[in-house]
């Protein structure tokens, strides 16, 4: 691309110099030149004019190139191409079957059908664009000296726009000016990423100094920065100006096109990037296309279908031959001559007929499958859309399907992978409890308070009104048409400010502020530590009034304050007041950058400017320097500032003396004047910041104002203290820890606040001199906190630590300068700047630590449980630490106390893999017994890949043959060190063997890479369904790698959800998006392709016998009429209705029942011999539906189409009625449906036999149906063949139906019952849940209907089963049960469905509601069955009694490091769970003798 | 509350049909249903199939083949080729009166008249009586579209040149002397096939539409003069011709010949001697093929035919075995399982 150049401002020497650069650089740069320099009049052209303009064209297609275009992609599909050619080979007079222009028909429909789709898309997308091309915006006009008006198509590169409150940027613009005094303009991307807090956008450095009023004509500079790429957080360039100084341009400096300007009354910038190469609009991916696993299945049984037509066409081509051969030379009268006469050979003629049979059985191939799939799954997806228990009221968001073709893949999922914060937990962060100086505070009340949130959220549950009308922005408006400009992104801005019922209203009043419920606002303070906060803030009052040095105060004192003040400012949380959203109250002291240079340094920091006169003065200078400029600080006029200070006067009677420490004059923004403190709005980034301020805040430590150099902080007694920003070291994952540099007010000391993880920061302290008790105390302190942090985490509480740093000057500006360098190097900025981190981070004083609650989302626990009795399998990935993780895991029922839990900490790949076979072995032995059983047996020699690591038991959670693994009840707790050696080549097959035989697998510490690893490797090696699910950035990699991907819509932004599949604003609508909407799309559609399958086949075959009676000439007796347009138009609306409506069991049964999951897990309505039975089933129904019409008519003066008329229509009903016994639910829609396609077939029937005498050649069949209906003998067909084609079919399907029900058969029977029996028997089986060591798999006696011998005996032991568990039972249970047991006035007949119901919950893998169910009792364990006899006494042997946890750790030799963690059964399950007590120490005995 | 909504945009609709709670009817496949309904069911079956079999059973057939591949045959002679105006007699006898209306069909077996390329040789339009397709016959024709001077053939293609060209006569034969049996050739074929698919050009006399055309190959009299009694019956609307073009179904099939409903024989044909004079000219030995007469009556559901009455048996009978068949299951493995 041609650049132009020569700013003829610009000197020789720079010219040449970027020439130079250009070369080097050309492929990778842009060069911006400000575009009103250029004069188009003069001929001079615009620099700029290569790169695109600002007119957005999301369309496909123009007029001209749609049909080419779009024909061009439909061919894309193999299906088109082929049929396409079908059609064209009717062209060919040899092998032509129909009339060519006929044949066309059904494709062209196809293709129509489609293109019309895409049309429509198209246009609405033309029509947004046009919509978003014509949104105005102020360009600045060379001839009018001034900002016009312009569409936003009009905006080039180049040009300069200014940009208004509230406004939509039209492009991507770099910064230059913003009214703000502080050169800043405020975004919010929440159409780009979703976060709604505000971002902060600096104006480039140069124009720093600039007044107020950005002058375009004497902007001459030019830009140099990257090419258009879509990474939202990259940007980088230069700015080289006429001087040829050139200043380095950052991300802070870009505003992105789709963000709105808040807080900012005016900003001007330069286009840089517009349109199509905006980072908006690069990042514009259109929806995702992914194949289910049952379109490959189907795939499979297209090209099957392919190889039956192609046996069928070869042996009517064979036979075709063979019957011309037998007339020899002698050619009959009816067998005519080719076209031109010419005799044809019987070979010949055999390869021309199988031409055409391919042309006449092409129906076998199913044409309209693919686009009856397409409308189906849109149906579907809508019917999800519009589920109400999807929809969040809260947050006013429903579930969004992003894939539209997989929806039935949720009915097959076997694994799910799940995020824990944010996932689980509500990433609602809530301050518990802190340590401060080694002491630890309870905060009880705040812990009650919060006990309370639950219980009033419990109660509100149901009310669903909205309190009170709601103050609106005048800004939502053009939230909402900011929504509009990125549809690629239509997903809104998704956010929960509020779960709790309580905090509903106040949700809605704060909606674009992040964390504020009032859960996480209003922390109650610990009383003593307040007590602690007041005594020490006063005593510094006394000393600052007494001018004594800080230094002299307690150190546990001045630490105690300083925690807080940690607390307070080390962090990124802007403030802002609800009531002006985004208004930021504006504190302002002084107008000063950050240290920026070394000179800056020493200039400020020498102690002149300490003191209170000249800074004073300095200051006042400024502010009236600032007040001359208009516009820019009206808002600091001297009156607001005296008022300010009068009222700060009164409210602290100490602060007279503010003046010394905080030397400048307040200056309050005249609307925070009216505010009350109480109202200041955090903003944070990560909502434990946001957790970390409200709670200094309740201890009086608040923070009032941020800048971006300096942090405003009040302090009770003390005012309002200014700390200076000198340096924020932001936050990374590596350092997992971030720091601020300040000039300590009172102190006048820079010290460095770090706050981060507790594994990082516990390495950084600094190692105490024990020689003096300071030090000693300091040690006690380190030492006590750590434990106090082992305590959090095993609470399950997010732990971060506070320490601090003290520079001194020398320090300070040893490391500055360094810092520096950092900071203007270009090259490896990022990296200099972690290591100059990496070394001011050291030597760290311990302040405290804090727990942080992440509350679990509703309804997780019960969400997990029922998944988990649905037969999937929950595997929890998550960075947090291991003792949290574990925590949470319990918690939401992941774990199980009463489950071993093996963990596997190792540091190096020996270690791990001696671990990991170990843990085999122990699985192993354990489990030994059950591999007598034949059943599992015949399981192993299945297994190819984990034969030798094969272990099994009697329990087994589904009867899948794709999981041949039994689980276990057993937890596997892995770190991500261990982790990462576990996903090694060598041992993943290891890992894998012990991670599938444990009920539940938590991965701590895990990195986003090993997230998707993990999936991945699970997806591939064993060849399961899975599903990820999470809400932040770091999910993002592993759900993609997923079949399907979840996103929770939470409060980590939106790339989750953009990288998903499926965006669910709760993690517990995943219950009934997968075991609800799953099983019915997957089973509608399974349906649906068999039918698709069965009906082709039953039609074609027809004209297959058919040839046995034309002399395998290709002819048919169904008219060519019906036969093209029998699949499209006859026999297509039910099948649609059935696909999109049917449901096999009630959406309340599935959810009660999770086990019919299991259905489609193991592909239980579409299970490859299915498809054979349906095409033999096909097959036969043909032979009925040709042979009956065949005897019923034969030695009859009948012709070709009065015979072939009557077959068509016994086809369709037969074809119809089929459909009917295949349906489950029979609403209004599926009797119109069916009544209005036998409609149809007569009136097209009747129109078309009466239209035109001579048009149809060659069947021309006038008259036909009139006549037929005349005639009796059809009446008379048309009962008997349909019944009898479809009498094995119902025979069958009522047979299983009544005798050997299937578990979705049972649950449809389940559905019809009265709702009281029905409460009664789940109540039941709720109660039966509870007994966790049965090993009768579900419905065992149900799962195999097909062989009655078998059957038989499972129901026989059953019996058996049923009646040893009694004796075997639990007294205790027992006693508990039978109250609920007995529901009053059951009829013998529910006595039969109850019998049957027992079995349901005698589920090994189901979770037991240990809240809700009584205490269990050992016994309960006992397993009643044959084979779990032998469990038991293989536990007997190994005197096992299941409870908890196993250690796994290596010789100390060999592993030093591996964290041995001993779950404590008595800190767990508490006093109710006491009995296991009794078993613990005998469990720890057992454990040790297994290993 | 306006605001409220607002608030709400996203909220689904509360419908029964969005929230997929249509009202339902769960066909229930339950033993207490299915037993008795297929014990209805094949009751009625049987019923129906009684009165079928009965009614079938009541027609009466007579059958003769006269192909005369066999040396003794009467039509032995006439199989040779080439032979013009052979002429061969049957005689058949009758025992019992055949009722009226008696159906004259002629029979051909291993005919294919389905065969697609054969059925595709026809022009429709030429049938229809439009002379322009007289001079140019479509090209579905071929090769029976011009004849080798390159004539226009009328009626072109296969199906026409490939017509039925035996003629019958019945005879009563009463104390020695045969008496014809008159019979009706009208109304043999359908009627909106003389009436309205098929026209003859508006063009009298009809020869002259026939100009510059020639009979098909195989026909012995052009189309105008295809019955020589009935100038009605002639061209594109005679019956003979028309039973002809209407393809059967099968390979093995009867067409309509006469109908004997006039005269002495208008309540059947009486018991006696009966000679069948048949003018021979259509080869079938070539491909295999048999030639038959048959003589029927009907009854309001066609022809003879057993089959649909046996079905109905069969399957009514079918329905009620199964019905017992569930009801033994049932009861085995149902009955004990609520004791």
């Amino acid at each position: 691309m041609a650049r132009q150049r020569g700013d003829a401002g610009t000197n020789a020497a720079s010219k040449a110099r970027r020439q130079r650069k250009k070369k080097a650089k050309e492929n990778k740069t842009r060069t911006v030149h400000a575009s009103i320099r250029h004069d188009p009049s003069k001929g001079e052209e615009s620099p700029n004019r290569h790169y695109a303009n600002n007119k957005i064209k999301t369309t496909k297609y123009t007029v001209l190139s749609f049909l080419p275009k779009n024909l061009f992609e439909q061919f894309h599909r193999f299906a088109n191409v082929y049929f396409v050619f079908i059609a064209l080979l009717n062209f060919v007079p040899v092998v032509n079957a129909f009339q060519p222009e006929l044949a066309l028909a059904p494709v062209v429909f196809i293709l129509s059908v489609t293109a019309i789709k895409d049309l429509w898309e198209d246009y609405r997308r033309h029509r947004s664009d046009k919509e978003i091309n014509h949104m105005d915006c102020l360009v600045y006009g060379r001839a009018e000296g001034r900002y016009v008006e312009k569409y936003w198509k009009e905006v080039r590169v180049g040009d300069f726009i200014k940009l208004r409150c509230n406004e939509i940027l039209p492009a991507d613009v770099l910064l230059l000016s913003s009214s703000d005094p502080d050169r800043l303009c405020h975004i919010e991307t929440a159409t780009l990423d979703g976060e709604t807090n505000l971002k902060q956008r600096q104006v480039v450095r140069s124009f720093f100094e600039l007044d107020c009023d950005f002058d375009p004509l004497k902007y001459n500079s030019v830009i140099e920065c990257e090419k258009p790429n879509n990474d939202l957080n990259r940007f980088r360039g230069y700015i080289i100006h006429r001087s040829g100084r050139r200043d380095a341009l950052y991300k802070e400096n870009l505003l992105l096109r789709g963000c709105t300007i808040r807080n900012t009354e005016e900003a001007v910038g330069i286009v840089i990037y517009a349109g199509h190469e905006t980072k908006a609009m690069l990042n514009n991916n259109g929806p995702r296309y992914k194949r289910s696993k049952l379109e490959r299945q189907m795939n499979v049984d297209v090209f099957w279908c392919v190889i039956i037509l192609l046996v069928m066409c070869l042996f009517a081509a064979v036979g075709h031959g063979l019957w011309m051969f037998q007339y020899g030379d002698k050619r009959p009268v009816f067998d005519v001559l080719g076209p031109d006469g010419t005799d044809l050979s019987p070979i010949m003629s055999a390869i021309y007929l199988f031409l055409t049979m391919i042309i006449v059985f092409q129906v076998l191939i199913p044409i309209s499958l693919f686009v009856s799939i397409e409308i189906v799954k849109i149906c579907q997806v809508y019917f999800i859309h519009q589920d109400m228990d999807l929809y969040d009221e809260e947050t006013d968001s429903h579930l969004q399907c992003r894939a539209l073709n997989i929806t039935e893949d949720l009915g097959q999922m076997q694994y799910i992978f799940s995020d824990k914060t944010g996932t689980l937990t509500e990433n609602k962060m809530v301050f518990r409890r802190c340590t401060v100086t080694g002491v630890e505070y309870s905060h009880d009340a705040n812990a009650r308070r919060l006990a309370m949130y639950q219980e009033i959220d419990s109660e509100e549950e149901e009310c669903t009104s909205h309190g009170g009308t709601l103050p609106r922005r005048d800004s939502v408006t053009s939230h909402q048409s900011a929504r509009v400009v990125l549809r690629s992104q239509s997903t809104k801005s998704h956010r929960r400010t509020g779960s709790r019922a309580e905090a509903k209203r106040a949700s809605i009043l704060s909606k674009h502020t992040a964390f504020s419920s009032p859960m996480e606002k209003d922390i109650t303070p610990d009383p003593q530590l307040l007590d602690k906060v007041n005594e020490c803030s006063s005593q510094m009052d006394f000393m600052r009034f007494h001018s004594q040095p800080m230094s002299q105060l307690p150190s546990d004192l001045s630490d105690t304050i300083d925690f807080f003040i940690a607390l307070t400012i080390c962090n990124t949380v802007v403030v802002s007041s609800p009531n002006q959203p985004r208004q930021k109250v504006r504190m302002r002291f002084e107008l000063k950058s950050p240290v920026k240079t070394i000179e800056d340094f020493i200039k400020r920091f020498t102690p002149s400017r300490l003191t209170s006169g000249s800074n004073n003065s300095s200051s006042s200078s400024l502010i009236t320097n600032r007040s001359s400029n208009k516009g820019c600080s009206s808002l600091l006029s001297s009156p607001s500032a005296e008022s300010t200070l009068t009222k700060l006067d009164e409210e602290h009677p100490s602060g007279g003396l503010d003046h010394t420490f905080s030397p400048v004059p307040l200056c309050y923004d005249a609307k925070a004047l009216t505010l009350e403190e109480g109202e200041l709005r955090y903003e944070a980034e990560s909502p434990d910041e946001a957790a970390l301020v409200y709670a200094a805040k309740a201890y009086k430590c608040s923070l009032v104002g941020r800048l971006p150099d300096q942090v405003t902080v009040e302090l009770p007694h003390l005012g309002k203290l200014n700390f200076e920003l000198l340096h924020t070291l932001g936050f990374d994952s590596t350092r997992k820890r971030m720091s601020v540099v300040v000039r300590h007010p009172l102190t006048d000391q820079i010290t460095v606040y770090t706050k981060g993880a507790d594994s990082v920061i516990m390495d950084l302290i600094k190692p105490p001199d024990t020689g003096n008790s300071k030090g000693k105390r300091q040690k006690k302190n380190v030492y006590r906190t750590q434990n106090y942090l082992n305590q959090y985490a095993a609470d399950g509480l997010r732990t971060l630590c506070i320490a601090k740093k003290i520079l001194t000057k020398e320090e300070y500006a040893c490391w500055l300068q360094r810092h520096l360098q950092a900071e203007t190097s270009i090259q490896g900025r990022e990296q200099l700047l972690f290591e100059s981190a990496l070394r001011l981070e050291t030597n760290l004083q311990l302040l405290g630590a804090t727990g942080i609650e992440d509350r679990l989302q509703d309804g997780v626990p019960e969400t997990i449980a029922s998944l988990r009795k649905a037969g999937l399998q929950i595997w929890v990935l998550t960075g947090d630490k291991q003792e949290t993780a574990v925590n949470i895991a319990y918690a939401c029922k992941l774990l199980d106390p009463e489950e071993e839990i093996l963990t596997l900490n190792a540091d190096s790949q020996e270690a791990c893999a001696l671990l990991l076979e170990e843990s085999l072995h122990y699985i192993q032995a354990k489990f030994l017994c059950s591999s007598t059983e034949p059943a599992t047996k015949a399981l192993h020699t299945n297994l190819a890949l984990f034969d030798i690591y094969s272990s099994s038991s009697s329990s087994s959670s589904s009867s899948s043959h794709t999981t041949p693994f039994t689980v276990h009840r057993l937890g596997l707790v892995i770190d991500g060190r261990t982790l990462a050696y576990a996903l090694d080549k060598s041992l993943e097959d290891k890992f894998l063997a012990v991670a599938r035989s444990c009920r539940s697998v938590l991965c701590c510490r895990s990195t986003p890479l090993q997230k998707s690893m993990v999936v991945k490797l699970v997806r591939n090696k064993l060849k399961v369904m899975t599903l990820a699910i999470g809400d932040g950035a770091n999910d993002v990699s592993m759900i993609q790698v997923a079949d399907v991907g979840v996103g929770i819509s939470g409060q980590e932004g939106m790339q989750a959800v953009m990288a998903s599949d499926f965006a669910l604003p709760r993690f517990r609508y995943l219950h009934k998006l997968l075991l609800v909407h799953g099983h019915w799309c997957y089973s509608r559609l399974a349906n649906m392709i068999l039918y698709f399958f069965y009906k082709n086949a039953m039609f074609v075959a027809l004209i297959f016998w058919y040839q046995f009676y034309c002399g395998f000439s290709g002819s048919a007796m169904i008219d060519q009429w019906y036969l093209i347009f029998f699949n499209l138009m006859f026999s297509a609306f039910p099948q649609l209705i059935t696909g999109t409506l049917d449901k096999d069991v009630s959406a309340e049964t599935l959810q009660h029942l999770p086990q019919l999951y299991v259905n489609g897990q193991n592909s239980e309505e579409y299970k490859p011999y299915m498809f054979w039975m349906n095409m033999i089933d096909a097959f036969y129904q043909s032979l009925i539906c040709f042979f009956i019409p065949y005897f019923a008519y034969a030695d009859s003066d009948v012709d070709l189409f009065t015979w072939g008329t009557p077959i068509t229509t016994l086809a369709l009903i037969t074809i119809l009625l089929h459909l009917g016994i295949e349906t489950k639910t029979w609403t209004w829609m599926n009797w119109l449906s069916i009544g209005f396609s036998v409609a149809l077939f007569f009136t097209v029937a009747l129109c078309y036999n009466a239209s035109c005498p001579t048009c149809y050649s060659p069947s021309n069949p006038y008259w036909t149906m009139q006549r037929l209906l005349q005639d009796p003998v059809f009446y008379l067909l048309c009962v008997v063949t349909p019944f009898s084609a479809l009498l094995p079919r119902y025979f069958y399907r009522a047979c299983q139906g009544t005798l050997f029900p299937s578990p979705v058969q049972v649950g449809r029977q389940f559905d019809k019952l009265p709702a009281e029996t029905r409460r009664n028997i789940l109540s039941l089986s709720r109660v039966k849940v509870g007994s966790p060591l049965s090993a009768r798999p579900p419905f065992l006696s149900l799962t195999k209907p097909f062989t009655n011998d078998c059957n038989k005996k499972d129901q026989r032991s059953f019996q058996g089963s049923k009646t040893t568990q009694t004796k075997h039972g639990p007294v205790l249970q027992t006693e508990e049960e039978t109250g609920r047991q007995s529901p009053t006035g059951t009829t013998v007949g529910e006595q039969g469905f109850l019998d049957r119901y027992t079995l349901v919950p005698t589920e090994t893998d189901t979770l037991p509601y240990t809240k809700d169910a009584a205490p269990l009792s050992t016994e309960q364990h006992s397993p009643p069955t044959k084979g779990s006899e032998c469990l038991r006494k293989t536990l007997e042997l190994s005197s096992w009694n299941p409870s908890d946890s196993v250690q796994l750790s290596l010789p100390p030799d060999t592993d030093s490091h591996c964290v041995k963690y001993m779950r404590n059964s008595e800190e767990k399950l508490g006093s109710d769970h006491a009995f296991h007590q009794a078993h613990r120490t005998k469990a720890e005995d057992s454990l040790h003798t297994t290993l | 509350m306006v605001k409220h909504e607002q608030e709400s945009t996203n909220r689904p609709d509360n419908t029964a049909f969005t929230q997929q709670r249509l009202p339902a009817w769960q066909p229930m496949l339950s033993a207490g249903i299915v037993i008795p309904g297929f014990l209805i069911i094949g009751a009625a079956f049987i019923g129906i199939g009684v009165a079928l079999f009965v009614t079938s059973q009541s027609i009466q057939v007579l059958e003769i083949d006269y192909t005369g591949d066999d040396k003794t045959a009467p039509c032995y002679k006439c199989i040779a080729p080439n032979q013009k105006n052979c002429q061969c007699q049957i005689s058949f006898s009758l025992n019992s009166t055949f009722k009226g209306p008696v159906f004259f069909y002629y029979a051909l077996s291993n005919f294919f008249q389905n065969h697609r390329r054969y059925g595709v040789s026809k022009d429709d339009n030429q049938l229809f009586g439009d002379t322009s397709y007289f001079t140019s016959p479509s090209s579905s024709c071929s090769p029976y579209q011009y004849d080798s001077s390159n004539k226009p053939i009328v009626p072109c293609g296969s199906v026409a040149n490939s017509m039925f060209s035996d003629t019958f006569q019945l005879y009563q034969v009463v104390n020695g002397t045969n008496k014809l049996v008159p019979w009706d050739g009208q109304g043999i074929a359908w009627w909106t096939d003389y009436s309205i698919k098929y026209r003859n050009p508006s063009v009298t006399p009809l020869q002259n539409a026939f100009n510059n055309t020639v009979k098909p190959i195989n026909w012995t009299k052009p189309a105008y003069e295809l019955d020589p009694t009935d100038s009605s019956n002639n061209g594109f609307i005679n019956q003979d011709f028309l039973v002809w073009m209407r393809r059967a179904a099968l390979p093995n099939f009867r067409k309509l010949y006469r109908r004997i409903t006039q005269g002495d024989y208008a309540q059947g044909l009486p018991a006696g001697n009966y000679l069948l004079n048949i003018n021979y000219s259509y080869p079938v030995v070539d491909f295999g093929g048999r030639k038959k007469v048959v003589l029927s009556n009907v009854s309001w559901m066609g022809g003879k035919n057993d089959f649909l009455g046996i079905a109905y048996l069969v399957i009514g009978s079918l329905c009620v075995v199964m019905s017992v068949v569930m009801l033994i299951v049932y009861a085995k493995f149902k009955f004990p399982d609520e004791e």
